[in-house]
């Protein structure tokens, strides 16, 4: 067979197809919404229209009478028992936060919000029947801008007398991690280098691919919930939590799930209502949103303005940053919505040497959906903060942009560096990165291409973006957690069960929604054991199998749950090893594992692991005190976060005269640590890459002035599409992980947290002549050209006039009848 | 209600449903064909994308009743005794595919594009997908695949309509 043939000598680092593939490229799929159970109810929610109104009535008579229709919950019906949505990061003790109902009693603060549930026999019956539910709300005035709710003057809740849900600071001179930021400040105000700047991170919405949809079954002894989410565990623990029922009559279920990006990382009203449904009415009950209701209702993501300070010396090197953030949490608090900033304080200081440092950040309320975890989480804001600083001290020093950040890095033999906000960067290479992606990047032929273009004045500029990234994964040290006051741990869990036939059944704690767990953890599995790749069953995503576990967010699946594997792993060789010895008649001591063998050392004699387990399994000649079971388990807590970095240039082309940007070329250089699956690592960069660009680019929710969300559908919340998108040059060098087994450090979220960066910077690099630093993201061409005018160019000037020469005043404005004519002219220009 | 007849995966079905059913849901609901899925509610995705009479179509977008008489393939009736159709295979062999969830509406609209056009250059291909939405690979391996399966020649788009027409 080819397939042994084939057969890699380690399965670790081989490009190993996946397995996950073969049931989703022929359909044989189990999406929540594809579960069908009998005497199934569907669900309708009514949603608030309104950002800020007080609910003044409910009238469900004609939508209780309504064909199919089984019951209409308002929150006057179930407000005794819904409890209220739980946060589990108070970032400070004192924390402000409105209680969150899953559907609202008398007050909505977005518009989005559930105000009444119908439950009825058909999805449709039941969306006709929410059609039939009159609400009547008395309008309040909604605050919606970031800034204006830092003023107090319109308030998101009234009941809580503020918009400001929590201030938290870090400061190195209090740390004892670095010096006095503001000394350092006023010292480059006097002799050296200032860069003040206030950047937009722009609210995004994660618009993962599979609507959320869940399915609660309360028939049997224990409640089952099916539902497409990340993180199963946290949805079993807060479905006990919130709504009083024992954790142990809860099973949750998160079977095939259609991405996640931080969107499916929440414990949803949809969850809470459809178990309260399902109770009312006994019956099983489905809810699956609209991809209108996701993008309104499941939370959004970034939102923050961010002021800084940059302090420098004349030459480059900088002495301080300092940050200030209003980030917007929506109206609510979500799980870890408070937290999210905080996860950037560690990370604006990036792979940089900087001697002090201050994070401070206010937590602001809003009418708009709730924020929360969105691919990166913290760590895409304060990169693109401070490597568009970095870009703008280059320029203020008149440097090359890789120069002043290579003045400024740590270098390769500091390794490892305890930085300023008192994180330990274990490994990396910058150099080495950084090497790589110039010499794939051509980066000093289109320097000087930029060079000639700006010297013949070429309407379409070329500008180089720098990203040097790095980001701290594995989620996380739970003494650190503790420290930030988050209410859980960050262990992870696996289990390694040998079955008698030989097969061997993984169960992971991680709970994979598109990563390929399943292929990744048979690899380590196959080389840790020595079984082949295929007879490896990974299980998860359920919590009577996967029954300890903290769920897939934070690039912590494979540093954390890997990390567990491995020692789960190792436990059954550890365990085998006596039963092994007992077969071959030797001692303990004597027994060596390794390629699927246990051998006597110095002999020839040995026992296949199979035969072990088998011997196991039968027990019938086990000697006394041995378990007849090789199955073990682990529970890792990770000792540091990893720090995976990288080097990611851009080369974009800018249409000075239509604002209209395109890529012409994006290469990056990843050090990850070590690589188990070089296949998947790719497929990982790709799609970060594309949704890190698409926030510098596309992407944005945007609200009107009555807090409605305009960006709502995908007509208008704009996705990139395979024709906006380019093909990558993506490589890597390696730089070991010293903080786990497998030397690894994750790689889910550096292309989203690198790229948005690289793009914005070379798209200022091009306009930087005209006088521009900054354009708001998404850079449409309409900002562009916008940002071009105002800086009066000369560019910009020839759009106006004979730029259109087929186009004569007072003439029909048609194309002309010769094509050839306009093309040529055209090709005359350039 | 409204009595139809259409066949699914070179299966003939007749049912009665409401007029205002969408292809899509007849073939999830009624058919049991969950294979094929919903992304968004503005045919912008492209998630639900079948073949009807072998060109693709986005089955939200279509009612169920204008399939009367019609043939559908799903992602489904795609592998034919077992064997992948070249275009599942080389979504597999380049890591096409990361969560899946656009991976059956892909797969047919690539299908599509190959049909057109055999040897579609890079951006036509990413042309002939931009009906469809993908937010996991960056589209950057779905254009391989699709480079992949036009290399291998003529089966890969034209087994699709093959199996509409081994229906008849």
């Amino acid at each position: 067979m080819t397939a042994v043939e084939d057969r890699p000598k380690t399965e670790i680092g081989a490009a190993r197809k996946r397995k996950e593939d073969q049931r989703l490229i022929t359909g044989r799929t189990k999406w929540t919404d594809n579960i069908q159970l009998p005497g199934m109810r569907h669900l309708a929610m009514v949603r608030s229209p309104f950002a800020h109104a007080t609910i003044t009535g409910i009238d469900t008579s004609a939508a209780k009478s309504s064909p199919g229709v089984l019951a209409v919950l308002t929150g006057e019906d179930v407000k005794d028992i819904q409890g209220g949505m739980a946060n589990a990061w108070p970032i400070t003790e004192d924390q402000k936060a409105p209680v969150h109902p899953a559907i609202a009693v008398d007050h909505v603060a977005f518009a989005g919000e559930i105000v009444a549930v119908v439950v009825a026999r058909s999805a449709a019956a039941a969306r006709d029947a929410a059609e039939l539910v009159d609400v009547d709300y008395d309008e309040l005035p909604p605050v919606l801008d970031l800034k204006e709710a830092a003023k107090d003057a319109v308030l998101a809740h009234p009941s809580l007398g503020t918009n400001k849900s929590a201030f938290w600071q870090f400061d190195s001179a209090g740390a004892g991690t670095g010096g006095p930021v503001d000394e350092a400040i006023e010292k480059a105000r006097a002799d050296g280098i200032v860069i003040e700047r206030e950047y937009r991170q722009q609210r995004l919405i994660p618009a993962f691919m599979e609507p959320r949809s869940v399915v609660c079954d309360p028939t049997g002894e224990q409640l089952t919930i099916w539902t497409a989410t990340q993180v199963p565990h946290f949805v079993r623990i807060f479905t006990a939590l919130v709504l009083g029922i024992p954790e142990s009559k809860i099973r949750v279920i998160a079977p095939d799930v259609g991405g996640g990006f931080g969107g499916k990382l929440q414990h949803t009203p949809e969850e809470v209502i459809a178990v309260l449904a399902a109770r009312h009415t006994g019956k099983p009950v489905k809810y699956t949103e609209t991809r209108s209701e996701s993008l309104l209702s499941g939370h959004h993501g970034r939102d923050q303005w961010q002021k800084l300070t940059l302090a420098a010396t004349k030459d480059g090197t900088v002495t301080g940053l300092k940050v200030d953030l209003l980030a917007d949490m929506g109206a609510y608090l979500g799980l870890v919505t408070s937290g999210i900033p905080v996860l950037g304080a560690f990370m604006f200081n990036a792979i940089y040497k900087f001697p002090a440092y201050q994070f401070n950040c206010t937590n602001l309320f809003t009418n708009k959906t709730w924020t929360d975890a969105y691919r990166g989480a913290g760590r895409p804001e304060a990169t693109y903060a401070i490597e568009r600083l970095m870009d703008e001290l280059a320029a203020e020093v008149g440097v090359d942009p890789l120069e002043i950040r290579e003045k400024n890095w740590i270098k390769h033999e500091e390794f490892p560096f305890t930085t300023v906000a008192g994180m330990t960067y274990d490994s990396g290479n910058y150099e080495a990165a950084t090497a790589r992606a110039r010499e794939l990047f051509d980066y000093d032929g289109l320097r000087r291409e930029q060079q000639e273009r700006r010297d013949r004045k070429d309407p379409v500029q070329l500008g180089l973006g720098v990203s040097t990234f790095t980001e701290m994964c594995g989620l996380a040290p739970s003494r650190v957690l503790g420290a930030l006051r988050y209410a859980a741990g960050g262990w992870e869990h696996a289990t390694v069960r040998m079955l008698p036939t030989g097969k061997v059944e993984v169960v992971t704690g991680t709970s994979p929604h598109g990563q390929g767990h399943e292929t990744v953890w048979s690899q380590i599995i196959a080389d840790k054991l020595g079984v082949p790749f295929e007879d490896v069953e990974v299980l998860h995503g359920d919590t009577q199998i996967a029954n300890r576990g903290l769920d897939t967010y934070g690039s912590r699946s494979l540093v954390v749950g890997g990390q567990a594997l491995v020692m789960a792993a190792d436990r059954v060789i550890e365990k085998a090893k006596p039963h092994a010895a007992h077969l071959l008649e030797a001692s303990v001591d004597d027994i060596e594992f390794s390629g699927g063998q246990f051998k006597v050392k110095g002999t020839d004699k040995g026992k296949a692991m199979a035969e072990v387990v088998w011997a196991a399994f039968s027990s019938h000649d086990l000697p006394e005190g041995l378990e007849p079971t090789l199955d073990a388990d682990a529970t890792y807590d990770p000792v540091d976060f990893s720090f995976p970095h990288g080097t990611h240039l851009c080369a974009m082309e800018v249409d000075t005269e239509t604002g209209q940007v395109s890529m012409r070329k994006y290469v990056c250089v990843d050090d990850i640590g070590n690589i188990m699956n070089p296949l998947i690592v790719e497929g990982q960069v790709h799609g970060g890459l594309v949704q890190g660009i698409a926030q510098a680019l596309w992407e944005e929710a945007v609200y009107d002035d009555q807090g409605t969300l305009v960006s709502g559908s995908f007509v208008d919340y704009t996705l990139p599409t395979a024709a906006d998108t380019i093909s990558f040059v993506t490589d890597n060098t390696v730089s070991p992980s010293t903080t786990n087994d497998l030397g690894a450090k994750g790689v889910g979220e550096a292309g989203c947290i690198a790229s948005t960066p690289a793009v914005v910077n070379a798209v200022v690099d091009a306009l930087r002549p005209m006088g521009i630093n900054d354009i708001q993201m998404p850079c449409t061409p309409e900002r562009v050209w916008k940002a071009i005018r105002s800086a009066g160019s000369d560019q910009a000037d020839a759009t106006t006039g004979d730029a259109q020469p087929h186009f004569d005043a007072g003439a029909p404005n048609q194309a002309p009848p010769d094509p050839s004519s306009s093309a040529s002219a055209e090709g005359a220009d350039q | 209600m409204t009595r139809i007849n259409v066949t699914v995966d070179g299966v003939g079905y007749e049912d009665e449903v409401e007029p205002r059913t969408l292809l899509v849901h007849y073939l999830r609901e009624t058919l049991g064909k969950t294979g094929t899925v919903v992304g968004c509610d503005t045919s912008n995705c492209g998630a639900c994308t079948v073949h009807l009479d072998g060109r693709s179509v986005k089955s939200c977008n279509v009612l169920a009743v204008q399939a009367d008489g019609h043939e559908v393939t799903t992602i489904e009736g795609l592998a034919q005794d077992g064997e992948l159709h070249p275009m599942q295979r080389a979504f597999h062999d380049c890591h096409a595919l990361q969560c899946g969830y656009c991976t059956p509406g892909m797969i047919m609209q690539a299908i599509d594009v190959l049909n057109d056009n055999p040897h579609p250059s890079e951006e036509q291909i990413r042309v002939g997908l931009e009906g469809n939405l993908c937010r996991c690979t960056g589209y950057h391996n779905i254009v391989k695949a699709v480079q992949q399966a036009a290399d291998e020649g003529s089966t890969a788009g034209a087994s699709a309509g093959a199996t509409a027409g081994g229906a008849q």
